[in-house]
């Protein structure tokens, strides 16, 4: 297709936790300067700053990206913050990739940030606002309403238990383990989350990955750029995004249309013809542990309803032939929603220069793809990564 | 990496300070249709599609949901930038030069009718620990401005007051303008001193509207219109999010976002090269310390420009001729989008009573208000 | 990156409490315009009626009614009432409220379900919440009916319908 090439070169992440001391901007602030450390670059070597935050309503801040644009290094220079809702980590380098594909930019700070704790009487509460305000709102829903909504028809459509969904709860707050940053490594068996408490049947507390407050961040830059920063730069080979209809209630949840379509832009960009034989290393957004299984499938890694099957048999183990969240994933690292989607692209960029420590995949990896979700079961985003 | 980008059409609803017979779905598809008609295409021919919002000026999270569907934009590449319609502009033109997309719409709307307390909304978006607490008006921020910028330049509050006279008489001809009037000076002076030295009439009163943008490639931009308007360069900079932090009577942001347009646009005179301004007005001082800014008059120099009637409809420096925000209303972050329609319809000479002639190149530049120090410019010319 | 150097400092739940606090409660308050089709919607609403839009391009009846179809891109065409019955797309059962807080336990649980509405098209459902039903015997596909408020208690609002339950 003959785009300009953007490599990431450099990133940085803050532990994620339930409540942090640090203020948003020094949140985002650590996270990118990180980055730059992590590259061997300054502020000064950066041209634009791009940065991802999910709903202001958590952090107490309108405007957010403002707010947040001193700790992103957003002094005096471009600054432009973008929203897809859970899909805006995965959307962050997108955007980024934007600024420096058009030749307008050689480098760009990517800066992803959520402080959820600020929000009270909990975070969960602002998510009422995300429903219409009229045919939706009175009703008194909550985001849990959706997962638990979609999850059932998820089951219903293949015939699974809870407990065949449990096993990537299982799955992926093991490999966190492994995670500086984590939230929520443990090691936990399917019997712990067919007992935890059920907030929304069929969702129970451990299928799900709590509120958290973290930010991420990476450095981005053109191919000659990179060639004199690292000699393991790792390129953003493909792109895609896209946005379902807004009307949710009249599609049938069971299967990601959105995510399969941004897979495909992406796929088509970066020459993957067979996502499930070719792509090495996955990162699907995983807030609760259905998502994994249900975004596995839109992203055309397994064939419709058989991604359970997959991990009950330890395909997507960080050992198996398809490593899927080996990061630890929401789950497992915690849910910062922008950051989240930031750090599986991190992974990826650590994965596939072979500097993931303990959560190092065997055999070389190449190419992998993460990708994030949002809105009302509306977004995907997704970007393949490739050495 | 040079690829030309071209605004195909422009659809706008509005400017008026109350919408009370459409959602802002319905007014979102008025305007967009009426983008797609005059372009010749439908939805599906688009490639990408920004929305600019905020979700408190929305009153709803994940503004990104509802942004779609009224364009035609189901199962598209469609993001959000929490932004001024000029940087999603900026944004736009970028992915059409990195070759991914070929035609791209950008849309923003304003229902600023349907926020009870602004004002408490304009605070939400100030430090919660170290402004937000002193629970001031926050068009403080404004009054703290426009007293340092008045001070280190020797303007004086008449000049600002007769901006303000200046864009709503012109406003009276822009059939699209909701507050078009005839005021005079010591109407603003005498106006309720908000945050002194800004008065309630020298804040631009709020509209509601819709504008929707088809940009494209230079050959599909050819194709589909006779006479595209083509965008000759971008910027767009933060000074400081930090109030403390900030140089207060200086308009850094402006000059940052002015010079990498102008870079790109090929200008080293904007006086000379430019030929039609439409400029932040949010607060009248705005529009002076912007053409400082902007470096097309000198620092202090923007009340000698109007004083000698360069900055009128028949000046060589036209400003605002559309009304500007005082005059058009303010459109929270779609007021970019109004004054880059202003310099479209000049350009492609459809601009009717208030045209203004021999025009080939315009300037727009937006601030996205306080307690921000963010502001967007976007350079177009005819051929 | 190890955990020891990595940045970030948690709070205990104990340090939160003991910090200074400022609280704020903003008064963030729209009024928004429903426009023609949402406010048609709300007023046969408070008729005990459900009212949807036709479009003859791709031959739906659509809920909630609109005044453009989003996939042909042109204005909706008809009017058309539709049942108050339906069948259950997907459904959760829950004892938390929006804000987190836990229902007591006297307050039965919250059944929110998608319910696909006879008369519009296939799958067009909504979201409204069951009641009058064992959650245990709640099953997708199971046919159900609104059951309303008073005419005397009806505001024009979705909450009009207090819950869709199996007939």
């Amino acid at each position: 297709m003959g785009y300009r090439k953007v490599a990431c070169v450099g990133a940085g992440i803050t532990k994620f936790v339930r409540r942090a001391k640090e203020t948003g901007r020094e949140l985002a602030w650590e996270a990118a300067k990180m980055a730059l450390d992590n590259a061997g670059m300054t502020l000064a070597d950066i041209d634009c700053v791009v940065i991802g935050s999910a709903p202001d309503a958590f952090d107490g801040v309108h405007m957010k990206g403002e707010y947040l644009a001193d700790g992103s290094g957003g002094f005096c220079k471009p600054v432009m913050r973008h929203f897809v809702g859970g899909g805006t980590g995965v959307f962050s380098p997108i955007h980024g990739w934007q600024h420096i594909a058009s030749g307008k930019f050689e480098t760009c700070l990517v800066v992803t940030e959520e402080k959820m704790s600020s929000c009270f009487p909990a975070p969960a509460g602002a998510f009422l606002t995300i429903f219409d305000h009229t045919t939706e709102q009175p009703l008194g829903p909550t985001l849990i309403w959706i997962f638990a909504l979609e999850m059932n028809r998820y089951m219903q459509r293949y015939g699974l238990t809870e407990a065949d969904i449990a096993k990537v709860s299982v799955q992926n707050k093991l490999n966190a383990i492994d995670h500086p940053a984590a939230q929520l490594g443990a090691k936990i068996t399917v019997k712990d989350v067919l007992n935890s408490e059920v907030l929304a049947w069929p969702v129970k507390r451990l299928d799900i990955s709590p509120a958290s407050d973290g930010a991420a961040a990476i450095v981005l830059t053109s191919e000659h750029k990179a060639r004199r920063i690292t000699d393991k730069p790792v390129w953003v080979s493909g792109v895609g995004w896209c946005l379902d209809t807004a009307y949710w209630a009249t599609r049938d949840l069971y299967y990601p249309q959105y995510v399969e379509k941004a897979a495909r832009m992406a796929y088509e960009m970066a020459g993957i013809r067979e996502p499930d034989k070719e792509i090495h290393i996955a990162e699907p957004y995983d807030p609760f542990d259905y998502k994994m299984l249900h975004h596995m499938e839109g992203l055309l890694l397994c064939k419709r309803g058989e991604a359970a099957r997959l991990v009950a048999d330890g395909v997507t183990a960080r050992n198996g032939r398809l490593p899927c969240c080996p990061s630890g994933g929401a789950l497992g690292v915690g849910n910062p929603i922008a950051a989240t989607g930031l750090m599986k692209i991190i992974e990826l960029f650590l994965q596939l220069r072979g500097e993931a420590g303990k959560r190092q995949v065997p055999g070389d990896p190449r190419i992998g793809v993460a990708q994030a979700w949002g809105d009302l079961m509306q977004v995907g985003t997704v970007v393949v990564m490739s050495r | 990496m040079n690829r030309k980008v071209g605004i195909v059409s422009m659809g706008y609803h509005g400017f008026s300070p109350v919408t009370p017979d459409l959602s802002f779905r319905e007014l979102v598809y008025t305007a967009a249709s009426k983008a797609y008609a005059k372009a010749g295409i439908t939805p599906g021919d688009v490639d990408m599609f920004i929305c600019a919002a905020e979700d408190l000026c929305e009153g709803y999270s994940i503004s990104d949901e509802y942004c779609n569907d009224q364009l035609g934009a189901v199962l598209k590449p469609v993001h959000t930038v929490t932004g001024e319609y000029l940087q999603a502009i900026a944004n736009a033109a970028m992915i059409i030069q990195s070759g991914l997309g070929k035609i791209v719409v950008v849309e923003s709307h304003s229902k600023a009718s349907n926020i009870k307390n602004m004002d408490a909304v304009h605070s939400f978006g100030m430090d919660p620990v170290f402004n937000r607490s002193l629970r001031v008006t926050p068009h403080f921020a404004a009054g703290l401005e426009m007293s340092r910028y008045l001070t280190e330049t020797k303007t004086s509050e008449e000049h600002c007051a007769r901006i303000v006279v200046k864009n709503r008489a012109n406003a009276l001809s822009n059939p699209s303008a909701g507050h078009g009037a005839v005021l005079s000076v010591s109407d603003v002076l005498a106006s309720d001193p908000v945050a002194w030295p800004v008065s309630r009439l020298s804040i631009a009163p709020r509209s509601d509207g819709c504008i929707v943008a088809v940009l494209a490639e230079e050959s599909i931009a050819r194709s589909l219109a006779s006479d595209p308007i083509w965008i000759l360069g971008t910027g767009w900079a933060t000074e400081s999010s930090t109030l403390e932090n900030r140089a207060w009577g200086e308009p850094v942001s402006v000059d940052i976002a002015a010079q990498m347009a102008y870079k790109e646009a090929g200008i080293s005179v904007p006086s000379q090269q430019i030929d039609l301004f439409e400029v932040d007005d949010t607060y009248s001082f705005k529009e002076l310390q912007a053409l400082e800014g902007l470096r097309v008059v000198g620092r202090g120099q923007a009340m000698h420009a109007l004083d000698e009637g360069r900055l009128g409809p028949d000046g060589d420096l036209p400003t605002n001729v559309s009304g500007g925000s005082l005059g058009v209303g303010h459109l929270l972050e779609a007021t970019g989008g109004q004054k880059l329609l202003e310099l479209f319809l000049q350009l492609s000479y459809q601009a009717g009573e208030r045209q203004i002639p021999d025009v080939q190149v315009g300037l727009a530049q937006a601030w996205r208000g306080v307690p921000t120090t963010t502001s967007a410019v976007v350079i177009v010319g005819n051929e | 990156m190890s955990k020891e150097t990595l940045p970030g400092t948690p709070l205990s739940s104990e340090e939160f409490e003991k910090s200074i606090t400022i609280e704020e409660h903003p008064n963030l308050e729209y009024s928004w315009d429903d426009g023609i089709a949402i406010s048609r919607y709300l007023k046969e609403l408070k008729e005990g009626r459900i009212i949807a839009r036709t479009c003859c391009g791709c031959n739906r009846t659509m809920l909630p009614p609109r005044m453009f179809c989003e996939l042909c891109y042109r204005p909706t065409d008809e009017w058309a009432f539709v049942e108050d019955t339906g069948v259950v797309n997907t459904f959760c059962v829950t004892r938390v409220n929006w804000d987190a807080s836990r229902r007591g336990p006297d307050e039965p649980p919250l059944i929110p379900a998608v319910v696909e509405i006879d008369g519009a098209s296939k799958g067009m459902g909504i979201l409204h919440l069951l009641g009058e039903v064992d959650p245990k015997k709640v099953k997708i596909g199971m046919r159900v009916k609104a059951v309303w408020k008073p005419k005397a208690q009806r505001e024009g609002k979705i909450t009009d319908i207090k819950y869709f339950k199996p007939y």
